[in-house]
């Protein structure tokens, strides 16, 4: 917790890109989310931290209403996404996806080559106009995702057939290749081996250059070397929101202080 | 009855053996049945597989070897002379075994002592008579030959059936007597029993894979009987099926194999299309509710017997697709001569495909993982632009297992086309004709009333085989299709 105390930040936080108040999920019978107000910025990454069942991930999930394909799910409250109302009747979940690209928890890329993949997002929504131009967005993609170097001589090579951590990689490039404004990140590395984390969180912090990125993950340590703000989930409620190194050194509310000392969770 | 009998005994001497085993186990421990290696339940089942298993084993074998050695060797006591000239020393063999079982019955009735039928002598010549008294009727006077036969059939199976009885009772009293010695609270009747189990289960296993061996072996010869009158060459590479009864047949396979083919392709163009679409919508689209009513309702249909099928063809497509294509039909053409065509079995076999086609898929694009689809989703697809471009080409090695099999089915299938077929053999494209198949002509091959040994007849078992080995290899490939794309995710 030592190296923690001495985590200072630079945050550069613009204004915010996704607000949420008094969102409420439930599954079935079960309240998952209760009353959760937040604000992510723009250009930020924000950790969500707290115990398994919390429902940190059900929240990642709202923010694309990828909850929408369960059937039990139902989502009550308002979540604005740059002052637009996402659940709103006008608004279509698919083309929210496309703005709000999400990456799993497993690696899960498409049993096709490794350029198919990046290219299915352009292909859908019909963001190249020809062959070069997809071209141009696949490598731009990939660079993005810091595996270009690694894949650029197999783009047609399947890529389930890449290690776990570059499968992970290819995932992000994936996800980056439609252009979003925001990625929400599911415990990216919770598959990963040690070394694969430390290349995708070094990718977490370049790609908070361009977008905003929300991550779920459930090491402490993670959250507080790649975020700015930081959420703590306990029971479905939205416990502390706040900079990172401040939940981290002097958190206001003693949940926060057991989890992250490690009492609970 | 006395098989029975040996059954049963051996049966009851089993429980005794459980109960004594039990006991015997839980004495030599002295009660304490934490003392006993395993559980005294175990100790009392090894006495009873003992006593059981290798009886029950010698007397199965035996029930199945001893007429076949009866026969043989009687069949040798009836000299060629005695056959006569328009039979076969079957015929002859089969009105021995009839005259036996007539004197059998004879002396369980009452109407003969077993001493009178044991002496009984054929110039005596009211042996007919006499069998006819208690209801065994025989074609004709019978034979020296046959009655010494016949009296040696019954000495050796009486003989016979004497030996298994005391050889199947020793064995159950001694391995009875062995298991029970061997009983002690240090024996390890667990793991016994347990191995006693694996046999048992590698027995049943085996028991399926050898019918199917005696299947292929018992056809495999009839074939040869077959190309040993009739040339391959035409069987294989002729071009005209004409069986004649008078000989001289022209027995080609392909214009049947082309019948086949066609009728299996169109059935294939019905159930694919129709059974893959709903098979995704019953595991991309469909809520809990509709799938749960849905999918048992489409699986009915393959529950519905062929024929049934047959008589849907027959009755109601059939006459319906000559309405429209028929002569003063709505479409006003003369395409179509009658009810039975490539197209009326073709559709309705699709039919009866379309729960193998929708149940098979439906399993595989399930088990295409979530995280394919949610990945899809997360990148802004619709859900039929995730079903096109990813669970589809993720599951299509299973989807195309599936309509191989699908496809094995409906070149085995014989009712729907014995009824909706027709029965021309010929290479014709117009799917409105009607053609056959291989089955049809099985089937019309065995049931017609040609003498058994003759080449018209023997062609089934030639058509068989072909139909067996085509359908094996679609099989064996779908399968291995199935199995190697399984692997992929797990």
């Amino acid at each position: 917790m030592n190296d923690m105390a001495r985590v200072e930040r630079v945050v550069d936080t613009g204004q915010a890109k996704i607000t949420a108040s008094d969102v409420q999920v439930h599954y079935g019978d079960t309240h998952a989310i209760k009353d959760v107000n937040v604000n992510i910025g723009d250009k930020t990454v924000t950790a969500f931290i707290g115990p398994s069942g919390c429902g940190k991930s059900t929240f990642l999930r709202c923010l694309n209403r990828m909850n929408d394909t369960i059937d039990v799910c139902r989502v009550k409250g308002n979540i604005l996404l740059d002052g637009e109302d996402i659940y709103d009747k006008r608004v279509d979940p698919v083309q929210l996806r496309a703005k709000v690209g999400m990456v799993f928890q497993k690696p899960n890329p498409f049993p096709k080559s490794i350029y198919d993949n990046v290219a299915y997002g352009p292909r859908i929504h019909g963001l190249a106009k020809n062959k070069a131009e997809l071209d141009e967005i696949v490598e731009k993609s990939l660079r993005r995702g810091a595996i270009w170097n690694e894949v650029k001589d197999r783009l047609d090579a399947p890529g389930t057939g890449l290690s776990g951590g570059q499968q992970q990689r290819l995932c992000i490039a994936r996800a980056v290749a439609t252009e979003p404004e925001v990625l929400l990140m599911d415990e990216p590395c919770s598959a990963l081996d040690p070394i694969a984390t430390a290349q995708v969180e070094e990718l977490i912090d370049e790609l908070r250059q361009r977008y905003s990125v929300v991550i779920v993950t459930h090491s402490m340590q993670q959250a507080a070397r790649v975020s700015q703000k930081t959420a703590f989930f306990h029971l479905g409620n939205l416990v502390e929101f706040g900079e990172t190194g401040q939940i981290f050194t002097n958190p206001q509310d003693p949940r926060t202080e057991s989890y992250i000392t490690g009492r609970i969770g | 009855m006395p098989t029975l009998w040996l059954v049963v005994s051996v049966l009851v001497l089993a429980a005794i053996g459980y109960v004594l085993g039990r006991k015997r186990a839980l004495q030599s421990a002295g009660g304490d049945v934490r003392a006993l290696h395993s559980l005294p339940n175990y100790y009392g089942l090894n006495v009873a597989f003992a006593a059981l298993i290798p009886a029950l084993g010698v007397l199965l074998i035996w029930l199945l070897a001893q007429p076949m050695i009866v026969e043989n060797s009687v069949s040798g006591l009836i000299p060629d002379e005695a056959i006569p000239e328009d039979s076969t020393r079957g015929l002859v063999m089969s009105d021995v075994r009839r005259v036996a079982s007539g004197l059998d019955f004879a002396v369980e009735q009452g109407a003969m002592t077993l001493a009178e039928s044991q002496s009984l002598k054929a110039e005596a010549g009211d042996i007919r008579a006499r069998l006819g008294e208690v209801g065994v009727a025989l074609g004709a006077e019978v034979e020296a030959e046959v009655l010494d036969a016949a009296q040696r059939y019954r000495q050796m199976t009486t003989t016979g059936t004497h030996a298994m009885t005391l050889i199947v009772a020793l064995l159950a009293v001694a391995g009875l007597a062995i298991a029970y010695a061997r009983t002690h609270k240090d024996f390890r009747a667990r793991n016994v029993v347990e191995r006693g189990i694996l046999v048992l289960l590698i027995l049943a296993a085996s028991l399926a894979i050898l019918t199917t061996v005696g299947i292929v072996f018992s056809m495999l010869f009839e074939t040869m009987n077959f190309f040993g009158l009739h040339s391959w060459k035409d069987f294989f590479f002729g071009g005209t099926w004409a069986p004649n009864f008078r000989g001289d047949s022209e027995l080609s396979i392909l214009p049947l194999l082309w019948g086949t083919l066609y009728i299996s392709f169109v059935a294939l163009l019905v159930a694919v299309p129709i059974g893959l679409f709903a098979a995704i919508y019953l595991a991309e689209y469909a809520n809990k509710a509709t799938r749960s009513f849905a999918k048992p309702l489409l699986e009915i249909l393959a529950g519905i017997p062929t024929i049934v099928y047959g008589l849907f063809a027959l009755l109601t497509v059939g006459p319906m697709l000559v309405d429209f294509f028929g002569k003063g039909g709505f479409l006003g053409v003369e395409w179509m001569a009658g009810a039975t065509s490539v197209l009326t079995a073709g559709v309705v076999m699709g039919i009866m495909l379309i729960p193998f086609v929708s149940s098979l898929s439906d399993d595989i694009i399930n088990a295409v993982p979530q995280s394919m689809r949610d990945g899809s989703l997360g990148l802004g697809a619709t859900k039929s632009e995730t079903v096109r471009q990813v669970v589809l080409p993720a599951a299509l090695p299973g989807i195309v297992g599936a309509v191989l099999l699908a496809a094995s089915r409906a070149i085995g299938e014989t009712m729907i086309v014995v009824m909706g077929a027709g029965a021309i053999a010929k290479f014709a494209l117009n799917p409105l004709e009607s053609m056959t198949t291989i089955t049809t002509r099985i089937v019309s091959q065995l049931t017609g009333d040609t003498d058994f040994a003759s080449p018209e007849t023997l062609v089934a078992f030639a058509l068989g085989l072909t139909l067996f080995v085509l359908t094996l290899g679609l099989n064996i490939l779908a399968l291995y299709i199935v199995r190697k794309y399984r692997e992929q995710y797990e």
